[in-house]
């Protein structure tokens, strides 16, 4: 249960960081992404600032022998780079480009109910859903992997 | 560059950073939102709590912040809601496919200096480049 409150916590640091840098905004996105108009840097003090930040703090978890509410750190361990990697970031890339919304920022913007964010929220939950029915159907064999995988965490 | 806003930019950046550094040293785990939102459509209910949890602080965010005065966020969007769907499907799926979006690979992996990571993170960015060049200057102009 702490770990539960811990991580509602974290969601709100997280999507108050995403609303204070203007990144819940699709233009100041697209702003960023629009190498060929008007460019908007935002992003890159964005980026600059939260990895700085993770940094620091992650090198600080590395130091302690186990999280405070949970038995250990879940570490991505995959270093490979794969075609699904690929293809998958490319697939991301283009809609990302075409609305300039990423998962986090179209959560934060849910709260407002807006007719064009609950149309993103439901179309990426049911491409992430159809992406889960794809693997499992062109995999079946895949089962005890899968299995390890969900236990092995994810990159994100 | 008339539109930075490089000083709210850093420190809710620097907030996001945080928010991913209490993650992993509270809970041990990545803050990738697209891994988190989508480990909830996987029938693995016991693993659903902190998830859940994740995904509404986020929503919970800018509803403190209306408690405070500030408007509920209604984003301005530029493209129709066609083009907002599809986008939404390739967001889905690609970012499963690809194991992370801009918080797990971008955040997260920059900040372990994760190469797999860095490369997810230059390719979906390059990708979005070209995306927004295409829609907005067009194939030639």
């Amino acid at each position: 249960m702490p770990a539960v409150v811990a991580s509602f916590v974290c969601g709100l640091i997280f999507g108050a960081g995403l609303l204070i840098s203007g990144m819940t905004q699709p233009a100041k996105v697209l702003g960023f992404l629009d190498f060929f108009g008007a460019w908007d840097a935002t992003l890159a003090f964005v980026m600059a600032g939260a990895v700085a930040v993770a940094s620091i703090g992650f090198a600080l978890a590395r130091r302690s022998a186990a999280p405070t509410f949970a038995a250990k750190h879940l570490w991505p361990e995959r270093r490979d780079i794969d075609a699904p990697l690929v293809a998958g970031a490319v697939l991301f890339g283009i809609g990302w480009g075409l609305v300039g919304l990423c998962p986090g920022p179209a959560l934060v913007n849910l709260a407002g109910l807006s007719l064009p964010i609950v149309v993103f929220v439901a179309a990426m939950m049911l491409g992430m859903l159809g992406y889960e029915l794809w693997q499992r159907r062109a995999v079946p064999e895949s089962r005890p992997r899968s299995a390890s995988i969900a236990t092995t965490p994810s990159d994100g | 560059m008339h539109n930075l806003t490089a000083l709210s930019g850093l420190l809710g950046g620097a907030l996001i950073g945080l928010a991913a550094a209490a993650l992993m040293a509270l809970t041990g785990r990545i803050a990738g939102v697209s891994g988190i939102t989508g480990g909830l459509l996987q029938a693995r209910p016991s693993d659903r709590g902190w998830r859940i949890a994740f995904v509404a602080g986020l929503i919970a965010a800018p509803l403190l912040a209306a408690l405070a005065g500030a408007p509920l966020p209604r984003p301005a969007m530029t493209s129709s809601l066609v083009l907002v769907a599809v986008g939404g499907l390739l967001v889905g799926f690609g970012t499963r496919m690809g194991n992370g979006c801009t918080s797990g690979h971008g955040v997260c992996g920059f900040a372990r200096l994760s190469t797999r990571s860095i490369a997810a993170t230059v390719i979906f960015m390059v990708t979005a480049v070209a995306t927004v060049a295409i829609v907005r200057h067009g194939l030639g102009g």
